[in-house]
């Protein structure tokens, strides 16, 4: 399972990587985008691959799983669509006034 | 020791500075006085302090600043430090005198005064600091308000060029002496003056020190104009003349000989010091005197015999007997008297005949002979003439330079240096008087010379005055003075000083007769000098190679930045990953290896079965990704795989036991989804650019890179131990935040303040979205000849209306829940989000908008206010900051319910996701042009 896990990220990254290196602004986002499961993905399993129960602090329920790392990927989610919003207006406004999707428009390629 | 006065020394020139802000441009008088005023009652205060110095004490005052990092406020006031007050405040009330009636009358003083009050008090922070590093950041001060100072005529290239010299060069020194003072505070133990005052045998002993000594002389050269960093100081002239006055010969550039002088108790009495110090001295002394007696400019003589008289007093510093030193700190006074005072009688001369070519003026003293007068007696003193304070400063550098124990006997050089810097120093001042006052065509002015105004004349006056006494009585006049300055430097090893204007027949009464006699042939042929100088002129002079290195520089740094930070995002992306590669290699290469690449990549944890369902999932997440990466060009096929991504990742938060980031990340997919649906419409569809295959092979192999590191990196981790932190939110979510979900406790009161942050930046991206976007129209391509029914599927529309209320319902009871169970504020916000999204999908912008009066963007402002207040409400009861509380509340109907403070955060947080959400969804809607949404719009109100 862990090698899954493992592979699961490195693949996300992979087609992140090169995804935010197209002369696209799409693809940059789409590319962003994948890069950002991959680093939530990253900083969630830092609670490592625990068979248990969600952290609800509930008497009863024993080994709950990490509610740290589940704190800051559940904001870096929220806060991921915050920067593709943001990135899709750029791309937007870059479009209008320069007339072209490239992420270069107007500078030297 | 307590004392109030002290900071209020500091704090008159900044007081006055503020107050010169406050009254705009108020008039010359009342920016005058108020410039002068606030001079004066710095000097009062510095005064009134005085009788304790003299008493032998050191004032200090500290206020806490940095306290973790050893920092203090910390003043102090000894000998050293009042003798400069003096000479800054005192002097900078005659310059503001003189700057009134010096400068045009159209020209704006309040820029002026404020520079100068301003480098007025950077004078003073250097002199009072009794923390190094707090001497430090007011070096910088003086170095930035120089800046303005020499730029004062902005609208001139040449003192704009001069400016930046000079900014180049004591900037770069300051940087040096920075470094300096941080290595001798970490050698020392402590940044306090005092600390270190008392540990300098350990400072000199340490290996650090030839280190640290450069470091602080590099700082002292560049300030006080140093050979070779001496160019600066005669562009510099390229300021107005009070400028020069104040800066140039009292303050500035004696802020590098304070800086010996403060250093000297704890950086002296080495072999290093020594050669450096005395080396560099010598060197400026003769090179500045020979110089200045070929310069034709007035204002460039008087330059290059101030570079001359510092290197004489870094020579005396240099040389490292008491005598000497002593003698250092007597010259520093009265160069800057004698010198501050020809300046301004230079300006006088420039005011007053339009030039300051010596070859073109002559015989002043008939037209102006009170200024005349004066100007011949500050000259005499610069050149040494007995009766005058330069007589009796340099009689002491003689005797110290006879006296040296490295230089008696066979060894002759420091006596003979001594003699030759003497005698150039009577030759440039006797050719100043004469050129000037006597010989010359006094036809060839462009104005007619005549006296000044009185009040313009005053100031020289009063300096004037200062020599004489000073040069006839320095026992009753400076005696006092300089014994405590000379304390300061010297600590308890203080000679007895003898000031005296007759020591009697012996060597350096000698040497001075010499010196007189060589100097005044010396000037009589001084045109074959200059005819010398114009066949041999030297080709690189120092801002000749400093222009050179300065053009060389800014060429690497534009080319180094063109490689290093192209403004291509694209190549700056490349050069960013494959550092971060570098790095990554660089760490797995160097760590100790001990059971093999297998053994790094495992460790100890015992790996977990797969069962089928995540087999199945790891393959839809591969097939998603993947594809997403090939079908990039056919966006909207893109747009679904990489959904598809997404959906696995919100699965695999689910399986590992997180239902609150599962919800959120299945909500986020939808909404993002969306957007990029909408802009699709506005962005080409074929794109521009196609990448080289040589560029793409390049992008695939660091992709790849970046992949097998995450791999492995990921691989290393899980199969690893770990200690978590989480029993303390665990064990005191209930208890403490009244909320058994501890994500959402954690999010809204343990770490209640990043969620804050989180929700601002949130917000700050919805509002940078929202400026991009208002006012832009984009043209999409020719819509289809849609009908109203298939743009709007009926079925669609008849669905969503009555889910609206329905998923409200369940946002609310997301939002509620979300303290004990999974939810809360941000998955309530998204939900809701969507639910409204989901009405503009179904019925169009208008219809929605028509129904949904919300201001998004006050939204956010109310999310953000209530999340705030909700914070500082607990300042009502005494807590600090987002200290939450809780209770129970039994609402009629439903079931008892717990209220936390926490969850009126959360409602902030609730109204900032929907505001953000919605405000980029309608702004990217509102992109289409006006033409063609505005039918769509009726036909949506048609329906509704």
């Amino acid at each position: 399972m862990e090698l899954l896990v493992s592979v699961a990220l490195g693949v996300l990254t992979a087609s992140g990587v090169y995804l935010i290196l197209r002369p696209t602004t799409f693809s940059v986002v789409l590319g962003l985008t994948l890069l950002s499961y991959a680093v939530n993905g990253l900083i969630f399993f830092g609670g490592r691959l625990k068979a248990g129960a969600p952290p609800l602090s509930v008497p009863g329920l024993a080994n709950q799983t990490d509610p740290l790392p589940q704190a800051l990927v559940l904001t870096a989610i929220v806060i991921g669509f915050g920067m593709t919003a943001y990135l899709l207006a750029v791309a937007l406004k870059a479009k209008s006034e320069s007339g072209t999707d490239h992420v270069d428009a107007g500078e030297t390629r | 020791m307590f004392s109030a006065p002290l900071p209020l020394i500091l704090l008159a020139p900044f007081a006055g500075l503020l107050l010169l802000a406050l009254i705009g441009r108020g008039g010359r008088s009342l920016t005058a006085w108020t410039a002068g005023l606030s001079m004066t009652g710095g000097l009062a205060a510095a005064l009134a302090l005085a009788p304790e110095v003299f008493g032998g004490a050191t004032v200090l005052w500290r206020v806490a600043w940095l306290p973790e990092w050893g920092l203090d406020f910390a003043l102090r006031l000894d000998g050293l430090g009042l003798l400069f007050t003096i000479l800054i405040l005192g002097i900078g009330v005659l310059i503001v005198l003189y700057a009134a009636y010096y400068l045009p009358k159209y020209d704006d003083l309040q820029r002026f005064y404020m520079s100068l009050l301003g480098f007025a008090g950077g004078m003073l922070g250097i002199v009072l600091a009794e923390n190094i590093v707090l001497m430090v950041v007011f070096w910088e001060v003086t170095s930035l308000t120089s800046f303005l100072l020499i730029a004062y005529k902005y609208q001139e290239v040449e003192a704009r060029i001069s400016a930046r010299m000079a900014l180049a060069v004591t900037g770069g020194g300051g940087l040096a002496l920075l470094a300096g003072a941080l290595l001798l505070g970490s050698v020392a133990g402590s940044f306090d003056f005092s600390v270190i005052e008392a540990r300098a045998g350990d400072v000199r002993a340490d290996p650090l020190y030839p280190v640290i000594l450069i470091l602080f002389l590099l700082g002292a050269f560049t300030k006080s104009a140093q050979f070779p960093f001496h160019f600066w100081l005669p562009h510099a002239m390229a300021a107005p003349t009070p400028v020069s006055a104040y800066l140039h010969s009292a303050t500035m550039v004696k802020a590098g000989v304070f800086l010996l002088a403060r250093m000297y108790p704890v950086l002296a009495g080495t072999e290093l010091w020594f050669v450096i110090v005395s080396t560099t001295g010598a060197i400026t002394f003769v090179y500045g005197a020979y110089v200045a007696l070929l310069k034709h400019d007035l204002k460039g003589l008087l330059a290059y015999s101030t570079v001359s008289h510092l290197g004489l007093i870094t020579l005396l510093f240099g040389l490292d007997t008491p005598m000497a030193a002593v003698a250092a700190v007597f010259h520093i006074i009265n160069h800057a008297i004698f010198k501050a005072s020809l300046f301004m009688a230079a300006g006088i001369i420039d005011h007053e005949t339009g030039t300051r070519d010596m070859r073109r003026m002559g015989g002043l003293f008939y037209t102006m002979p009170r200024t005349a007068v004066l100007a011949i007696l500050a000259a005499g003193s610069m050149a040494g003439v007995p009766l005058l304070n330069g007589f009796l400063s340099k009689e002491m550098f003689f005797t110290a330079a006879v006296a040296h124990p490295g230089f008696d006997g066979a060894n002759l050089i420091l006596p003979i240096v001594a003699t030759i810097g003497g005698m150039l120093a009577v030759a440039y001042s006797a050719r100043f008087v004469w050129d000037v006052f006597f010989d010359g065509p006094a036809n060839e002015m462009p104005k007619t010379p005549h006296e000044p105004v009185g009040w313009m004349r005053l100031p020289v006056e009063v300096l004037v005055a200062l020599v004489v006494v000073v040069g006839f009585l320095p026992q009753w006049s400076v005696g006092p003075l300089l014994k405590v300055a000379a304390e300061a430097v010297l600590p308890g090893a203080v000679p007895e000083i003898k000031l005296a204007v007759w020591h009697g027949f012996n060597l350096p009464l000698a040497m001075t007769v010499v010196a007189f006699g060589l100097g005044v042939l010396q000037f009589s042929r001084r045109h074959k000098l200059y005819a010398l100088q114009e066949r041999y002129a030297f080709g690189l002079t120092s801002p000749v190679a400093f222009e050179r290195f300065y053009r060389g520089a800014t060429r690497f740094s534009t080319a180094f930045m063109a490689l290093a930070a192209p403004r291509s995002l694209q190549r700056n992306l490349v050069l960013f990953i494959s550092f971060l590669l570098v790095l990554g290699g660089w760490a797995w290469t160097s760590t100790e290896m001990a059971s093999g690449w297998v053994g790094m990549l495992t460790g100890p944890l015992p790996v977990s079965e797969i069962d089928v369902a995540s087999a199945v999932a790891f393959a839809a997440l591969l097939f998603g990704a993947l594809s997403t990466v090939i079908y990039r060009r056919s966006r909207v096929m893109a747009v679904i795989f990489m959904s598809v991504a997404g959906t696995v990742v919100s699965l695999a938060f689910l399986r590992f036991h997180a239902p609150d980031l599962a919800l959120t990340q299945l909500s986020v997919e939808v909404v993002t989804i969306v957007l990029l649906l909408m802009c699709l419409r506005y962005l080409p569809e074929t794109p521009v650019a196609q990448s080289t295959p040589g560029r793409r092979v390049r992008d695939g192999l660091l992709a790849t890179a970046a992949g097998v590191g995450v791999t492995a990196m990921t691989y290393a981790m899980l199969t690893r131990p770990y200690e978590t932190i989480a029993g303390y939110h665990m064990a005191n979510a209930k208890p403490g935040g009244g909320g058994t979900n501890v994500v959402n406790v954690i999010l809204v009161d343990f770490r209640g303040y990043d969620t804050l942050g989180e929700i601002v930046v949130l917000a700050m991206a919805a509002l940078g979205l929202h400026a991009l976007l208002t006012g832009t129209r984009m043209q999409g391509p020719p819509t289809l000849a849609l009908t109203k029914a298939d743009r709007y599927p009926i079925m669609l529309a008849e669905l969503m209306r009555p889910l609206l209320p329905l998923s409200l319902v369940v946002a609310v009871y997301i939002f509620l829940r979300g303290h004990n169970l999974p939810g809360g504020g941000f998955i309530a916000g998204l939900v809701a989000a969507v639910a409204l999204m989901l009405q503009y999908v179904a019925g169009g912008v208008d219809f929605a908008s028509e129904r949904l009066r919300v201001n998004y963007v006050r939204l956010l402002g109310v999310g953000l206010g209530i999340a705030t207040l909700t914070g500082a409400a607990s300042f009502w009861f005494g807590m600090p900051f987002l200290t939450s509380t809780h209770g129970y509340v039994y609402p009629p109907v439903i079931d008892k319910f717990e209220l936390a403070s926490a969850m009126a955060f959360d409602l902030g947080v609730f109204l900032v996701v929907i505001g953000t959400v919605l405000l980029a969804m309608t702004d990217i809607a509102a992109l289409r042009r006006d033409e063609t949404s505005a039918p769509a719009g009726a036909s949506a109100k048609d329906k509704g």
